[in-house]
């Protein structure tokens, strides 16, 4: 009956383990034509239905069984929830009667779950499923997305109902998120956007949730207000546009931030203003006039004190700016944003003669040789900033856990939305820490055929922690350094997985071209020194 | 600053560990808590009294509106409500000293509710204010256990929660 009410949601795909509480509800799915992706540990599981999300637009779901199966996947659930992706977890449980006694594999997953997940369900009586399945779908990708957990005892799942009824509507009296801004706050809005002198717009990963791309770019480009980008927000705007500036925050561009201090406006569209994005948020107000667009009300005024705070889609609301705006921006302030943008130099020249890749040009140059529409996914780390600051995301995506900063999300989560879009490019760039991290799901890629494009970063450290060693702890390398690791390249070969290792920018770069040019997966091993730079 | 907060929930399972997880985990201080149901069975209330600033409660009210079985949940203004809290009090009462104690009780419009040889039952319905006074008449005697049920809270006239919710 599970397995009917996915097929009811169109669901194509779910990612999972099995185990013997999950069994039944197994039974069904291989039964049924949805697609179903054994992963080679459950955490990975949450990261490609999350990739899968973030590719297709609907929600990602992902099944284990109880106990340790159930555990395995927080991680997964909590790097969902910080970065608003739709998922829908279900976890198997103990028999209904044994609930409770610490039986073989109980674990109290709704429980434990509780801070991570949009909403969750212990179901209780099979009667409910479609109900609770029709709700959780709903929860999960309107408003502000999430991920829901929905935990079925064992002896649930085999329970016969006497007439399967899937529900068509979703009717919680509790959840009716807001979805158009109010009139008067947008009136608001517009009139401290004409007023202003120095505007900016700041592009959060709201904007990317909602679907809301060509509305910002339209606004941009109408409005002629500049944009920043937090990290979540990248890929928004093509960062070749004209008033685009870059990532803003501890690892953002210095031309970004820059604009951002001297910006008299900042309009917020889907930013929460974390701690990465700006350090000192308090003070962002006290020379600014902050307008702050979200759909979740709690955000407003959390992080931050909105002048002008507008609860809503940001897709409506910025269709509504775009109809009533008539903002001009004055030229001094677009001559001097433009100013600091050209006089931005990114930092990194090609290496051939060190014996490394110089990560910072190599990410520059492996942009242009992508597809306009190509999806790239970052882990975690010094690859990940390398990546957000010197990829030219165009048509495509830029996938990374912004939020909880997991490491090891970018080789499932590339698996994901390879799956969700077999046609688009797919590549994943890891370091060697969190490659292997995640390198178990090698099994997965290659049972499913799998062609995504992997670039290893490896300077045998665990860079950004080594860069905060050499900055505040005297260079003393705890726990930083990964002696032992492996040939990647024989590893690959053992998978079948074809791979090769470049020891310098021209390598890098030829061998990037035949690994796009290949039909299958490729993993491209780069030798990077330990002490190249993350900015 | 205190306070108090009505909300009203869905009355399914788990919707308790629901609400009081999330002051804990966001750090928020709970004061009292009191739940039960209301005239409609399907929705039970939840009544807080929480010691915080404007910012602490402002989060309280958006960050419990979030959570799905969540209906409504209202801060009541201070002097536009009525608040009061059942208190049952044991306190030690050699037969002598019964008298004494009885005129306290009846100064203070409290309930004998159980006698025995060498203690009294006390049972008071009042505010927190009017509580701590006739707990500490009765710490001389020696108080040897309190149960108290949390602040409840209803608004004054016609208005109720449920009603802005429209």
């Amino acid at each position: 009956m599970m397995a009917e009410c996915l097929k009811n949601e169109n669901v194509q795909i779910a990612f999972g383990y099995p185990g013997a509480a999950i069994c039944p509800f197994l039974d069904y799915l291989y039964r049924s034509p949805i697609k179903n992706v054994l992963v080679r540990e459950e955490q990975n599981a949450a990261h490609e239905a999350s990739g899968y999300a973030r590719a297709s637009g609907k929600p990602g779901v992902c099944v284990a069984t109880s106990g340790p199966g159930a555990t395995n996947l927080i991680t997964g659930i909590a790097t969902a929830y910080m970065d608003s992706i739709p998922l829908i977890v279900i976890t198997g449980q103990v028999s209904s009667e044994l609930l409770g006694r610490d039986v073989f594999q109980e674990a109290d997953i709704t429980g434990a779950c509780e801070p991570f997940t949009k909403h969750s369900y212990l179901v209780k009586s099979a009667a409910d499923l479609p109900r609770i399945f029709k709700e959780a779908f709903h929860i999960a990708s309107t408003g502000r997305p999430g991920p829901v957990l929905i935990d079925v005892p064992v002896d649930i799942q085999m329970e016969e109902v006497p007439e399967f009824v899937y529900p068509q509507k979703a009717n919680i009296i509790g959840y009716k998120p807001r979805t158009t801004g109010h009139a008067m706050q947008v009136k608001k809005a517009l009139a401290a956007m004409a007023e202003a002198k120095r505007p900016v717009l700041v592009c959060g990963g709201g904007v990317v949730l909602a679907g809301a791309r060509d509305e910002l770019v339209a606004f941009a480009q109408s409005s002629g207000i500049p944009v920043v980008s937090t990290m979540m927000g990248i890929g928004v705007v093509p960062m070749d546009s004209p008033l685009y500036l870059g990532m803003i925050g501890m690892h953002g561009h210095k031309n970004a931030n820059r604009a951002m201090h001297e910006a008299d406006l900042i309009i917020l569209c889907g930013a929460r203003v974390g701690d990465r994005a700006v350090s000192a948020p308090e003070q962002m107000g006290e020379k600014a006039t902050i307008i702050h667009i979200d759909i979740d009300p709690a955000e407003i005024g959390k992080n931050v004190t909105a002048h002008i705070p507008i609860v809503g889609d940001i897709r409506l609301v910025l269709r509504d700016f775009i109809e009533q705006s008539a903002v001009s921006v004055p030229k001094e302030w677009i001559d001097a944003v433009l100013r600091y943008k050209k006089e931005f130099v990114p930092g990194g020249e090609p290496d051939n003669s060190s014996g490394f890749v110089e990560p910072r040009s190599f990410m520059r140059v492996l942009s242009s040789l992508m597809e306009e529409d190509a999806i790239l996914t970052a882990d975690v780390g010094q690859n990940q900033i390398w990546a957000a600051r010197n990829f030219n995301v165009k048509e495509g995506r830029f996938l990374t856990s912004g939020g909880l900063g997991t490491m090891g999300y970018a080789l499932p989560a590339a698996i994901g939305a390879k799956l969700a879009k077999p046609r688009r490019q797919v590549l994943c760039i890891c370091g060697d820490g969190s490659f292997q991290m995640a390198m178990c799901e090698l099994g997965t890629l290659c049972q499913n055929d799998v062609n995504i494009k992997m670039i290893v970063m490896q300077n045998d450290r665990l860079g950004m922690v080594k860069e905060i060693q050499d900055n505040k702890y005297g260079s003393r390398y705890a726990m930083t350094l990964l002696q032992g690791n492996p040939d990647f390249v024989k590893i690959a070969e053992a998978y079948g997985i074809p791979a090769a290792i470049a020891t310098s920018n021209g390598e890098a770069e030829r061998l990037a071209k035949e690994m796009f040019a290949s039909d299958r997966a490729f993993i491209l091993v780069c030798r990077v020194n330990p002490d190249a730079p993350t900015i | 600053m205190k306070y108090t907060l009505s909300i009203l929930v869905e009355n399914q399972p788990g919707v308790l560990s629901k609400v009081s997880g999330l002051f804990s985990r966001r750090g928020f201080n709970i004061d009292s808590l009191a739940v039960g149901i209301t005239e409609d069975p399907a929705i039970s209330r939840i009544t807080i009294v929480v010691n915080g600033d404007e910012y602490i409660v402002e989060q309280v009210e958006k960050q419990l509106n979030k959570l799905i079985p969540v209906i409504k949940v209202k801060v009541l203004q201070p002097d536009l409500f009525i608040s009061c809290e059942l208190s049952l009090i044991k306190v030690n009462c050699p037969t002598k000293q019964r008298a004494e104690i009885m005129k306290i009780v009846e100064l203070m419009h409290a309930q004998i509710v159980d006698v025995a040889t060498t203690s009294l039952t006390i049972q008071l319905t009042d505010n927190d204010e009017r509580t701590q006074t006739l707990i500490s008449l009765l710490k001389p005697y020696g108080i040897k256990e309190i149960v108290r049920a949390g602040t409840l809270a209803i608004e004054k006239g016609p208005t109720t929660a449920r009603k802005q919710n429209s």
